[in-house]
């Protein structure tokens, strides 16, 4: 067995601990560090539950080993909101724009946007549906996964939400 | 699912790379973005006892031009395909192939080595690496070499590669200005592999087709370059019946195995129609 020490930013704390090279990051996360908002879904790199954002990029987390992400830079569903609790614009928009049923999806979703978003502010409705993509929902039909980040494209961009919402 | 033990080691250079896979013998994997090898593992269906991570060797990844080629590190992403400007003006095929592989968050960690090395029929890239004509350099303890592509896939997951190898960087001798290109891909959703997908690359002159070169993905057990159909299309000017000959030569040489995406009748008849489809929006788009 071989074992690794690893130190990392998550969610803007430094982070270190001892993994096995064989632990996968999503394990790493939920168990070693109980950041259990990233979701094992089909644990096959096809449903983005467990999508989190490494050095500027969206992963899933179940197909990376966490030796990997050693020196990097993570953000997880748990590092979205401000530290006095205000939601991130596109928590607020999967709320408002009634982007979740069940939420299982929702952190990998979000967590997707928010790469989405960093690379493209201002999306069409295709630009979203092409980057979301990698990100399966059983519950919604997407159309309001779509509107929720489209209240946040707007929120973001300091254009008036009430109309995005409407 | 939780992948059997193995060793990790993450070299910083292509000489500590080959020496660690000449040492560590056939027990040895390199591993580049991981997205076809981590599941193969999680499945228990490969169980490396070492692992040799790419990802921190700085020499193999990146864009370069070098004469009339294109140079492009082993460890280059999908991802960074997609978005390099200068590849998007010289090499647009690169982009539209790379766009309709699998999804966001795997085109941002999935390389082009990993994509061209691995020999999966599946792949979309060694049909593009086939008809473009490009080269892999390949290093090794006991030196480098350079294979062609085309030389390269000899079966499912069989290559030209040799124990301790591993392809460094993907020679692409540029195509001509004003060329038109078309990566079709047939699939049933995003993140699937090809029911059928055809490459087609081409220039015009004076309304008939001067040069041509046609690529076919997951219709074999390797990928394709499809020279009769080429040969077909080449002096004509993409006349219907043309189109349904070189079609008819493009499904000539395909043997797709049955599968989920469809009988292997259906699936050579489609690599024919991808082939018709990229030939006339290649034509649309040539100078």
């Amino acid at each position: 067995m071989s074992k690794h020490q690893v130190t990392l930013q998550v969610n803007g704390k430094t982070v270190a601990a001892e993994v096995e090279a064989r632990t996968l990051l999503i394990h790493f996360l939920r168990e070693q560090l109980n950041l259990t908002g990233p979701h094992i879904g089909c644990d096959t790199s096809h449903c983005g539950a467990c999508t989190v954002d490494l050095n500027g990029r969206s992963v899933k987390s179940c197909t990376l080993f966490a030796v990997q992400a050693g020196g990097g830079e993570l953000l997880t569903i748990e590092g979205m909101a401000a530290p006095d609790g205000t939601l991130h614009a596109l928590q607020e928009g999967f709320r408002e724009m009634h982007g979740l049923q069940c939420g299982f999806c929702t952190p990998g979703m979000i967590m997707r946007g928010y790469r989405l978003l960093k690379e493209n502010p201002n999306p069409s409705e295709d630009d979203i549906r092409f980057g979301i993509a990698g990100n399966l929902c059983r519950c919604t039909g997407y159309q309001n996964i779509v509107k929720a980040i489209q209240y946040a494209a707007a929120k973001l961009s300091g254009a008036s939400v009430k109309e995005a919402a409407e | 699912m939780i992948p059997g033990s193995f060793a990790y080691h993450r070299p910083k250079s292509i000489a500590e790379a080959v020496a660690l896979l000449a040492d560590l013998g056939d027990q040895a994997r390199p591993l580049a973005g991981g997205h076809s090898l981590i599941p193969m593992m999680k499945l228990r269906l490969a169980m490396p006892e070492h692992l040799v991570d790419l990802g921190r060797i700085a020499e193999i990844k990146g864009i370069r031009a070098e004469g009339g080629d294109i140079v492009i590190g082993a460890m280059t992403t999908q991802h960074e395909l997609i978005v390099d400007a200068g590849l998007a003006g010289k090499l647009p095929i690169l982009r539209e192939t790379a766009l309709a592989i699998a999804d966001p968050q795997v085109r941002y960690v999935g390389t082009l080595g990993g994509n061209v090395a691995n020999g999966d029929p599946g792949n979309d890239m060694p049909a593009v690496m086939l008809f473009l004509g490009a080269t892999y350099h390949v290093a090794a303890k006991r030196g480098e070499r350079r294979i062609a592509a085309r030389d390269f896939y000899q079966g499912a997951y069989f290559t030209a590669l040799e124990p301790g190898e591993m392809v460094t960087a993907i020679r692409i001798p540029v195509p001509p200005a004003g060329h038109g290109h078309a990566y079709e891909k047939l699939k049933r959703k995003i993140g699937d592999y090809a029911t059928a997908a055809a490459a087609v690359i081409l220039t015009l002159k004076q309304g008939r087709v001067a040069t041509c070169s046609i690529g076919l993905t997951n219709v074999s057990e390797t990928p394709l370059w499809a020279e009769e159909a080429a040969k077909i299309a080449t002096g004509s000017t993409l006349d219907a019946a043309t189109v349904k000959k070189a079609a008819a030569a493009a499904e000539a040489i395909t043997s797709p195995a049955a599968d989920n995406r469809g009988p292997a009748a259906y699936r050579k008849k489609m690599a024919g129609v991808m082939v018709a489809r990229a030939l006339a929006r290649a034509q649309s788009r040539a100078a």
